[in-house]
């Protein structure tokens, strides 16, 4: 491909091929081998001479049995072949599993998903910021839900529902407001302005034994799929 | 009358030199061929040399129109060459973790001479998106997709989808504001894969006995950034693919591509 500003094509014709090889007398029919390994077929050799001695009747050909004078090979070429392409197209299919499941870490250095929030009584009403930096929740106190129309805690996953930037409280303005991209909330969630689709996400939030408040980031409640009913999206105070 | 006699004046000390040079053992094993003085050894030239081989020996005239074929495409290849360059003298200085990495990006601006290698390359990738996009247009404007070419469009295809990776996963490695919050927002959208992802369509239908496959910390989102959110474990993985990844998958396609060129007779020829 050095030259490319002739024609393609000009390939000069091959010199005459030389004669076919005599045709090789026709193969003997190899025996039928399904259903046996290589050992059972070498160990078979006594075994179905035993056999075909026991019964002298029992044709040679039937499934399983070789004739004791056969010196065709127990597996073709093409069946070795073929063996060994299916252990390396099993062992390359085992490698590729291997290396997806590789990009699943175990373990991750993330902050812990539940964390205790102090005592009820430590809150005042309204929007605390005290674990938005650290765990990525506000923890709401109000006098009456939006919904549900009691006293009580909710914890809001600080995570605009458009796409994923943190939202900022602005106190003076009462609601939430994404830097982002300007999508608005008010101090339930409840989605007013801007782009976002939806209401922010609460978290579980429970009483733990020792009567603190339990905040559990694993489990989000969205409002637009009626979840926000849920008795652990709301903690009754 | 003294005889005379017609003598050749003496060569010079230098030619006297490379004379003795080119005919030692060392430089005949690595030069093959002569001067590139006579076509013959123009020839050679090019096809004794590995990097010099992958160019054809002549060109068609109609390969270096510049009005028709813009040279975009040998623009991208050698703008892909200079990021790989001054992505590795990067590597020298820049480490991928959470606690060095705005450091080391400040620190090759500040504290390593002359200063300029990270704005190359950030340059650079600006660039190599454009010349790619304009080539991709003038190839289409060209017709150089329709039959037997259209392998090699698809191919092209690819690595254009390759080199926008190669702007993403670049992105984030100066860990700052604007990194973490556009990796974010494009990472987000994978949550919502179907069946892939935790936020998608069918997610749900995922589970295995009753315990579900795909949720937060299992998901399509989650094999792309190594955690459940921008972190120290997405900015390593990025840093792999945007290094080595994504550019040995690239360098494999453009073999597939230059080859695809050659192959159907040269840059711009006619059908």
């Amino acid at each position: 491909m050095a030259d490319e500003t002739k024609p393609q094509g000009e390939i000069p014709t091959p010199p005459a091929r030389p004669v076919a090889p005599p045709p090789r007398p026709p193969a003997a029919p190899g025996p039928d081998l399904s259903g046996r390994t290589t050992t059972v077929a070498s160990q078979g050799g006594a075994a179905a001479k035993a056999a075909t001695t026991g019964t002298a009747t029992a044709a040679p050909s039937r499934a399983g049995a070789r004739e004791a004078d056969d010196t065709s090979p127990l597996l073709t070429r093409r069946a070795w072949i073929g063996l060994a392409w299916g252990a390396f197209s099993a062992a390359s299919a085992a490698a590729l599993a291997a290396t997806g499941r590789f990009m699943f870490p175990n373990v991750l250095n993330e902050p812990p998903q539940q964390f205790k929030a102090g005592f009820p009584n430590e809150y005042g009403m309204g929007v605390d910021e005290r674990w938005k930096e650290k765990f990525g929740i506000w923890l709401v106190r109000t006098p009456e839900d939006v919904d549900l129309h009691v006293s009580g805690f909710y914890a809001i996953v600080t995570v605009c529902t458009h796409l994923g930037c943190t939202p900022n409280y602005l106190a003076a303005e009462n609601k939430f407001k994404c830097p982002c991209h300007g999508s608005g909330f008010r101090t339930s969630g409840i989605n007013f302005e801007g782009p976002a689709p939806r209401p922010l996400e609460r978290a579980r939030v429970v009483l733990a034994d020792d009567g603190q408040i339990l905040v559990d980031k694993s489990k989000h409640y969205q409002r637009e799929l009626g979840q926000w009913s849920d008795p652990e999206a709301f903690l009754k105070a | 009358m003294a005889d005379t006699k017609t003598v050749a004046p003496k060569e010079g000390a230098f030619t006297r030199f490379w004379n003795w040079l080119t005919e030692t053992q060392a430089w005949t094993s690595i030069f093959r061929h002569d001067m590139p003085t006579t076509d013959r050894n123009r020839v050679l030239v090019m096809l004794s040399n590995v990097f010099l081989h992958l160019h054809p020996v002549r060109l068609r005239k109609s390969g270096v129109r510049l009005r028709y074929t813009w040279c975009m495409g040998g623009l991208s290849f050698f703008l892909f060459l200079s990021l790989t360059l001054t992505g590795l003298l990067l590597m020298f200085y820049y480490r991928p973790t959470l606690e060095y990495a705005y450091t080391d990006i400040v620190g090759l601006r500040e504290h390593v001479p002359l200063g300029i290698m990270r704005e190359m390359h950030r340059w650079g990738a600006h660039a190599m998106v454009i010349t790619v996009w304009l080539h991709m247009f003038r190839v289409f404007m060209t017709g150089s997709y329709k039959p037997p070419r259209e392998f090699n469009w698809s191919v092209g295809v690819v690595m254009l989808v390759l080199t926008l990776l190669l702007s993403f996963t670049g992105y984030l490695l100066p860990w700052d504001q604007l990194a973490i919050w556009a990796i974010t927002v494009g990472s987000n959208m994978a949550r919502a894969t179907p069946f892939l992802g935790h936020e998608g369509p069918g997610a749900a239908l995922m589970t295995l006995g009753g315990v579900p496959l795909i949720h937060a910390a299992d998901d399509a989102r989650f094999a792309l950034l190594g955690g459940t959110f921008v972190g120290e474990g997405a900015l390593l993985r990025f840093y792999v693919l945007h290094c080595v990844g994504l550019p040995l998958g690239i360098a494999v396609l453009m073999a597939v591509h230059f080859w695809r060129v050659r192959k159907d007779g040269g840059i711009s020829g006619p059908l």
